[in-house]
């Protein structure tokens, strides 16, 4: 009991619980429904980076191509006129980490800042890919015929209904990382992170577990991006922007890198933030900007606070 | 595609590959010595584009601007060094990545709220508005020849200081091992500054010069931001050779791919598909490239020693 006490615990059971209960207190209504589960969808893909960013200490800059994926693969479906979900939810899943798994066999080569800027460049590949279909009316988007039925039912179109699914996706996603992360392999996974030479004088190879890490949070950022395309009715390639990528990045760090919960809380903060701002004020990048900075600069453990992650730095410098 | 056709886009190309490297020089060498990546780097160079436009076009004469313009983009630069990047220099790349991130935020936005979203129009430079007939049905732009050749001497002048003088061999010796480099007496800090100032005039001196020739809009250094990574990565990290050759090869294949590459897909696809895979490969080119190069060498193609 003492455990589930804990910060970077509470913070994310106590976030999971607001989610659940948002809808009866008050915010059932039609804008409060549309922002909740874009933040759901974005935390999902949060967290999955965060597998990556903070389990395995892989900064990818570009999250959003698998997201982009997601979405793409249930517009392309939908414009073949398949819009069963049961079909389109787990292509999805499986072209994102399909596509993770070939770019990851290459990316995995590289480290620290060269990977950051290898994912991006791959992130890049991927939008102008996207901005170039034009069957999927290219820079411009395609907007969906509806959304997708599960097994003939049309559970995703009743607000309330997709607010929970989406919940539901995304408190599994949190577990399956939060399970994968407590287990021998998240265990190889940061003991690579910290020091690469120790463990493979271990006998372990770091690269199979970083490109499985890899492929599985690409394969979870596949699903909120079905889901994402679902919840706008509308894929466009800015859902796989590089600015897309950062966002995905920060709500990570804002949360808490040194935890796996911190990702959800960061999401939700992010979303809540930008949105809250962008409807009080036209110019309101002027004051989110900053404050972007400010937290990067003065909360380094995120906001589930924790390690002082400042620590790695040096710890890098002293095994190079 | 005629000889005179290929000539224009190695031009081109050539004149891209050299604004790219004054963006790439700074960002280059603040990340070898400093091991800080600058994202808002971008933003300067818009910002270069943007005063030098708004100088240039209230003063009457597009040099008057230029020359306004550097002053004001190295203190932008001290100032942003100042206000927000002193504070990362101790931390991992991607608390940087993601704080120089919401700097181009706050650039973007403030410039889009000062000037407007619609592109800044620039008049062609007095004295550079018409073109040079270089051979038989071919004439060039003469102010995108200024381009080549001023990007070539700022090129030159810094392979000057960074390879021949004092000043250089200490940057140098900060970018492979910098607690060494203080170790021995020198304020890397005082170096650092100079380091940030200067690649942040570069930029905005890469800016005021594309201004004429491409649009000046909010968002345009993002694009340059990318391709300048590209740059630098493919070059190896805090390598001035480096970042010359790669930007060279990368305003090639950037604008011989989009010349080409529609006529090359014309050999296995109709007329209108061609021209959209066409563009899409072309795009996608230089990132497949830098893809390459890293999985060929993982650090590049001149990595700055780093024992």
């Amino acid at each position: 009991m003492t455990r589930l006490l804990r910060p970077s615990l509470l913070l994310p059971l106590l976030a999971l619980a607001a989610l659940a209960a948002a809808p009866f207190l008050g915010f059932g209504d039609r804008f409060a429904l549309t922002l909740l589960s874009r933040a759901m969808i974005l935390g999902m893909a949060a967290v999955s980076l965060s597998l990556l960013v903070g389990g395995a200490g892989l900064a990818s800059l570009g999250h959003a191509a698998m997201m982009g994926i997601g979405a793409y693969v249930v517009a392309a479906l939908d414009l073949a006129g398949i819009t069963e979900g049961a079909i389109a939810f787990p292509a999805a899943i499986l072209a994102a980490a399909a596509f993770a798994g070939i770019t990851g066999l290459v990316a995995l080569r590289t480290s620290g800042v060269y990977f950051i800027m290898i994912t991006l460049a791959f992130g890049q590949m991927l939008f102008f890919t996207l901005s170039a279909l034009s069957a999927l009316g290219g820079d411009d988007g395609y907007t969906l015929y509806g959304r997708n039925t599960f097994l003939g039912a049309d559970i995703l179109t009743p607000r309330l209904s997709f607010h929970f699914i989406c919940l539901g996706l995304l408190a599994a996603s949190w577990g399956l990382c939060a399970m994968l992360s407590r287990s021998r392999f998240g265990r190889v996974l940061r003991a690579a992170r910290e020091t690469p030479l120790r463990v493979e004088a271990l006998g372990f190879s770091p690269f199979p577990y970083r490109l499985l890490a890899y492929v599985i949070a690409g394969g979870i950022a596949g699903l909120a991006g079905a889901l994402l395309a679902n919840a706008m009715e509308f894929v466009s390639p800015a859902v796989a922007s590089w600015p897309r990528s950062a966002e995905l990045l920060f709500m990570v760090v804002l949360g808490g890198v040194a935890q796996l919960p911190g990702a959800l809380v960061g999401a939700l903060a992010f979303v809540l933030l930008e949105e809250g701002l962008a409807h009080v004020m036209s110019a309101w990048k002027l004051v989110f900007g900053p404050l972007l900075v400010l937290a990067v600069i003065f909360l380094p453990g995120g906001l589930t606070g924790g390690l002082p992650w400042r620590r790695r730095k040096q710890e890098r410098r002293a095994d190079a | 595609m005629t000889a005179s056709l290929l000539m224009l886009q190695l031009l081109n190309g050539l004149q891209l590959g050299i604004l790219l490297f004054l963006v790439a020089a700074g960002l280059t060498l603040v990340f070898g010595v400093m091991d800080f990546i600058n994202l808002a780097h971008g933003a300067q160079y818009m910002l270069g584009a943007y005063l030098a436009a708004s100088i240039g076009g209230a003063l009457g004469s597009f040099w008057l601007g230029l020359l306004a313009a550097l002053p004001l983009s190295l203190a932008f630069g001290l100032a942003l060094e100042w206000l927000v990047f002193r504070h990362l220099y101790a931390r991992d790349h991607l608390a940087q990545v993601l704080a120089t991130f919401g700097v181009i935020l706050v650039i973007d936005e403030g410039v889009r709220q000062l000037w407007g979203s619609a592109p800044l129009n620039v008049p062609q430079p007095e004295g550079f508005s018409g073109g040079i007939t270089l051979m038989a049905g071919l004439t060039y732009p003469s102010f995108r020849l200024a381009i080549i050749v001023a990007g070539l001497a700022v090129a030159a002048l810094m392979w000057l200081v960074v390879e021949r003088s004092r000043l250089g061999m200490l940057i140098r010796a900060g970018a492979s091992n910098a607690p060494m480099v203080r170790a021995l007496g020198v304020d890397t800090g005082r170096l650092f500054l100079g380091v940030i100032g200067v690649g942040a005039m570069l930029a905005g001196f890469a800016g005021a010069m594309a201004g004429p020739v491409f649009a000046v809009v909010p968002g345009m250094g993002d694009q340059v931001l990318i391709l300048a990574f590209v740059v630098i990565v493919i070059g190896g990290i805090g390598s001035i050779r480096g970042a010359f050759i790669a930007a060279l090869a990368v305003g090639l294949v950037e604008s011989l791919g989009r010349a080409m590459m529609p006529e090359l897909m014309r050999l296995f696809l109709d007329a209108a598909p061609a021209r959209q895979a066409g563009a899409a490969v072309a795009s996608m080119l230089v990132y497949a490239v830098m893809a390459a190069v890293l999985a060929w060498r993982p650090a590049g193609l001149f990595p700055a020693a780093r024992a």
